[in-house]
């Protein structure tokens, strides 16, 4: 009786044991790469708006408060987009015949709002709010990244919970001072874990990591 | 596995009676090997995949539905929200018992009596377990995450499962059967693949089952690293057959709703399991054997002692609703008197009296060696205690959960058409695995039926 296979069969079965090995560690690796990398996370993608707004411009450069536009940032969950009137406050004065501005004008005239694209964005199941976590003293760059540099908005961080739970799980290694929050420019100090201990007891700061934090 | 080395465990009559005499190592291999080798395929396999086939389309239907649409679809309300899927898990995990006490434990104790009927009862184990595990995840809401019950790292969530719910041990514990019992099934399967190889006509099949024969040529050291495989799996599914259905009761008893939180349930679980598996192992061994003509390999003997089986697992699972009954009244605790009495005169209270019909009452029957004999009989019994054996899950999950401690917080379960068409889809998908593998696969092991047929001879006085 013939041979079914060829002598081959017996070296391709054995590499197949190592192949499968590889094959899956592989897999696996390329699914946690896809998984933390920009295309999934949007984390470093700036994103296209109807009007090309720079954070770095108004933020950075004329140092216009956060809470100017973002004005229930202390008090509300959602920190707040500005509507067109808050634009218009300086906007009916000046750059009046920009064509870049040409967007937030005709929503004023329309009375109909600027559809902003949504940059930093939770999940529905996520409970998040922001007035808290500034009441706590934690500063906008901290989650928002160096907002004061970025010429067209971008998501600073993965939003991940793995991302979350570092902080909630050490705040100490990211509190601020209270009055330093809004600061855009804030860098911690070479003793930022000596100064965190003391404000999480100042703030009286808890360490919430039960899944009913978030997810209620 | 056996012979010449083990002392002999079965005198000859004994032996005549789990093989008829007068088989050859030819005509056993013949036998079986001509249910996958014949060419035509018979008629009643094909209208019986047919079957087994539209009902696995209609589970396609109903989970296309349910991951379209969410869980709503089914009758799971707060309270009760594990309604089918929770009680066709546990039954579906507990019919794959059988098939691992079969090929495990009793290939260890030596009953020679298990190699007719282990091939298919380990494939039962395997299907009834691919059955079980789609129920939880289908449950889960979003079961495209279901491998958020895993624990790996790193993962994106910065947390692990939560290691002291029952929840997670259920993952291990089944995933760890599922593996165990295929790897099992098929080790044991590779000396008939190489058979079936050998003996196959066409290049297609000659190739296919070579390549799952791994190269096995027969030689010395080949069976003795066969034997020394078969016998650490069996080793290693020996304590499953105790640990898994112990795990899944402590789903219920680790909680604190009354009607499950009792220490009786891990022991009076496993028997259960074991109870609903060998029914199974009945139903489905009746009609194969007469259909495929198999009555010299599974003989009224195996029948009878798959009966007397039954029967004693059928008497522990009896004394453990007697204890449950006994301990709820004599603790005092009035919420687990009120469970009991809900089961016996509330809202479902028929179920849990056609579950006593079914599970102890007609089963007593098998204490008659003329019952236990009486073919048709039997595969009437084992079906009743299918159903006897799904009617306690249902009466353990939704009767306790619809109504617990406040009245205020009750509510009544119903299914609705989907929870049917998922169960039913499930034994759809059941039944087109099984016949798949009867006509793919030999249905019996044939090199453990030619070391039988060598002891029939040499036993017999030859």
């Amino acid at each position: 009786m013939s041979q079914i296979f060829h002598r081959s069969t017996n070296t391709i079965s054995r590499l197949s044991i190592y192949g499968g090995v590889f094959i899956i560690a592989g897999l696996s690796f390329a699914l946690y790469a896809i998984g933390r990398s920009p295309y999934y996370t949007d984390v470093n993608v700036a994103k296209m708006q109807p009007v090309p707004f720079s954070h770095r411009h108004h933020a950075g450069e004329l140092g216009l408060d956060c809470r100017y536009c973002h004005t229930s940032v202390e008090n509300s969950s959602f920190a707040g987009l500005p509507p067109t009137q808050t634009c218009m406050t300086c906007h009916s004065q000046i750059w009046v015949t920009s064509p870049m501005l040409e967007p937030v004008r005709a929503s004023y005239r329309d009375d109909k709002s600027i559809a902003w694209t949504r940059v930093n964005a939770l999940p529905d199941f996520v409970y998040f709010n922001h007035s808290i976590h500034i009441s706590k003293g934690i500063g906008c760059t901290t989650c928002h990244g160096p907002i004061a540099d970025m010429p067209l908005t971008y998501r600073a961080n993965t939003l991940q919970m793995g991302w979350c739970l570092e902080c909630h799980r050490q705040p100490e290694k990211y509190v601020r001072p209270r009055d330093k929050v809004f600061d855009p420019w804030y860098q911690p100090p070479s003793d930022q874990l000596a100064l965190g201990r003391l404000l999480v007891k100042e703030y009286k700061i808890q360490s919430l990591t039960n899944c009913d934090t978030c997810h209620r | 596995m056996e012979p010449e080395s083990l002392p002999p465990t079965a005198n000859a009559s004994e032996l005549h009676e789990i093989l008829e005499p007068g088989h050859t190592f030819g005509s056993v291999t013949d036998k079986i090997a001509s249910i996958v080798l014949r060419r035509r395929t018979k008629r009643g396999w094909i209208a019986g995949f047919l079957i087994g086939l539209s009902l696995l389309m209609l589970l396609n239907v109903a989970v296309c539905y349910l991951f379209a649409v969410g869980v709503g679809i089914w009758g799971i309300r707060i309270p009760v929200a594990w309604g089918f899927a929770i009680v066709n898990f546990v039954w579906w995990i507990g019919i794959g018992h059988a098939g691992t006490l079969i090929s495990a434990i009793l290939l260890l104790l030596r009953q020679k009596w298990r190699t007719s009927i282990n091939r298919f009862a380990e494939a039962m184990t395997l299907f009834a377990v691919s059955c079980a595990g789609l129920f939880p995840i289908l449950h889960l809401g979003r079961p495209w995450l279901a491998y958020w019950l895993f624990p790996y790292f790193p993962n994106y969530m910065g947390t692990w499962p939560q290691f002291r719910s029952p929840l997670v041990w259920d993952v291990f514990a089944v995933s760890t059967y599922a593996t165990v019992s295929l790897l099992f099934w098929f080790v044991g399967l590779i000396p008939d693949l190489a058979t079936l190889r050998d003996r196959a006509k066409s290049r297609v099949k000659k190739v296919i089952y070579g390549m799952f024969a791994m190269g096995w040529r027969g030689s010395a050291v080949h069976w003795s690293r066969y034997e020394t495989a078969s016998l650490l799996l069996a080793g290693l599914a020996t304590p499953l057959v105790v640990s898994v259905h112990t795990v899944v009761s402590f789903d219920f008893a680790v909680a604190m709703v009354p009607g499950w939180h009792t220490t009786i349930f891990p022991p009076y679980f496993v028997a259960g399991a074991i109870y609903s598996g060998f029914a199974m192992v009945m139903t489905l061994a009746i009609p194969i054997r007469k259909y495929y003509e198999l009555e010299d390999f599974i003989t009224l003997r195996h029948l009878d002692n798959m009966a007397k089986v039954m029967l004693a697992t059928g008497l522990i699972v009896a004394y453990g609703y007697m204890t449950e009954t006994f301990m709820a009244f004599y603790s005092g605790n009035q919420f687990d008197r009120y469970a009991i009495i809900n089961r016996m005169t509330g809202p479902y209270a028929i179920l849990y009296w056609s579950l006593i019909a079914c599970n102890i009452a007609i089963p007593q029957s098998l204490w008659s060696r003329r019952v236990r004999r009486n073919i048709p009989a039997l595969f009437v019994l084992s079906l009743i205690i299918n159903v006897g054996m799904w009617l306690e899950r249902f009466v353990i999950v939704v009767i306790s959960l619809s109504r617990d401690f406040i009245p205020s917080a009750w509510g009544m379960y119903y299914p609705t058409r989907w929870d049917w068409a998922t169960y039913v889809g499930t034994i759809g998908l059941f039944l087109t695995l099984l016949f798949l593998f009867i006509r793919y696969l030999p249905v019996i092991s044939i090199s453990e039926m030619r070391s039988l047929v060598e002891e029939v001879d040499a036993e017999g006085g030859k």
